[in-house]
């Protein structure tokens, strides 16, 4: 089986809602959140997705 | 007859095919071959082909029966051709930023074989009109071969099937949408305004029954995505997955939403362009023709 998308990381800033076995990064600002999924996207090469206001996933397509 | 005036007759035939195939060998934005070496490649096997077909007549008139069966080593030779383009322009996709998709590719594949096959044809028939009526006769035929080749290779494009219209793009929350299609969730504030900046949003309405199966079609919706940034040009990079062209479709009614974000922002241009994408014969389907649905046989 080919695995065609993969979540690359976490992003929150509600550490209670996330797990699993990507890197979870956890901030404390909206603007630390946004900062991070910024760069993350741009470095990993994957799509910033919005799951909910405090929970961003880097998603590689 | 003799010698001279088989001579003469093939080379009617396979300047008629040469022709022919010079003339339905286009390079345009979309179309490989773009280069001097390309076209030198379809010309030379353009004039093979055109030699085979020309000396079909006079082998068979000299009663060389078995000459015939060169034939065979032409359609596989032919055949090369189209494995040839495939693989060239798979290749090639891998570093597209907007990739044809193979439905596209095959497309193009099948219509290089295809022509070969119309230039054999074109020398074929010129050569017999030689021989049987002369050369003023065989120029005509010539002539209308080509110009039956020219007709052959003009399929239809979107614009015949699909009305197309221009349709704001919109965010809900994450969501972008066009018209009331879902595209995409993006979640980063400054990738959601520069869709908004240089996005541009078309609905196409399916004009028929068969065009929403047609349509549906991916390796179309693929090929709508590549010929409007091969042509509008594309605001995009390698390292910006996000800012990429897509195609979703209305499940209830088999609209078609299309995101695109061109550098040449200009919403009539991106209609015709949109409009003169070629209907991909392998995407073509008909359920309407479908015998047990019209009452005849299974």
């Amino acid at each position: 089986m080919v695995v065609e998308k993969a979540i690359l990381a976490i992003i929150t800033t509600k550490e209670e809602q996330v797990g699993g076995g990507a890197p979870i990064f956890i901030c404390t600002s909206n603007e630390d959140l946004q900062l991070f999924s910024t760069n993350l996207e741009a470095i990993l090469d994957g799509i910033a997705h919005r799951l909910s206001d405090d929970v961003y996933i880097i998603v590689k397509h | 007859m003799g010698i001279e005036s088989y001579l003469q007759a093939i080379l009617f035939g396979v300047v008629a095919g040469t022709l022919a195939r010079l003339i339905t060998l286009r390079s345009d934005y979309r179309q490989y071959p773009t280069y001097l070496h390309g076209r030198i490649i379809h010309l030379s096997l353009g004039f093979i082909a055109a030699s085979l077909g020309a000396l079909a007549i006079p082998a068979l008139l000299e009663m060389e029966f078995t000459a015939v069966t060169f034939l065979t080593v032409a359609a596989t030779q032919f055949r090369d051709v189209r494995n040839m383009e495939r693989n060239t322009l798979t290749e090639l996709d891998q570093f597209e930023l907007v990739p044809r998709g193979s439905t596209y590719i095959e497309g193009i594949a099948i219509s290089f074989e295809g022509r070969n096959y119309l230039v054999m044809f074109a020398a074929f028939l010129t050569t017999l009109a030689y021989i049987t009526w002369g050369w003023f006769p065989s120029t005509v035929v010539g002539v209308l071969t080509i110009v039956a080749a020219l007709s052959f290779m003009s399929g239809s494009a979107l614009r015949d099937i699909v009305e197309i219209e221009e349709s704001d793009i919109s965010y809900d929350g994450a969501g972008l949408y066009v018209d009331n299609i879902y595209i995409m969730n993006i979640g980063i504030e400054e990738r959601q305004e520069e869709t908004l900046k240089y996005g541009m949003g078309f609905i196409l309405k399916p004009k028929n029954i068969n065009v929403i199966t047609t349509i549906s079609n991916l390796g179309q919706q693929q090929a709508i995505l590549h010929d409007v940034s091969a042509t509008l040009g594309v605001y995009k990079d390698s390292g910006t997955p996000a800012l990429t062209p897509l195609i979703k479709r209305d499940l209830d009614d088999g609209r078609l939403g299309v995101f695109i974000l061109p550098l040449v922002r200009d919403p009539e241009l991106a209609k015709k362009v949109i409009g003169s994408v070629p209907v991909l014969e392998n995407a073509i389907k008909m359920p309407t023709e479908a015998t047990f649905l019209k009452g005849g046989k299974k």
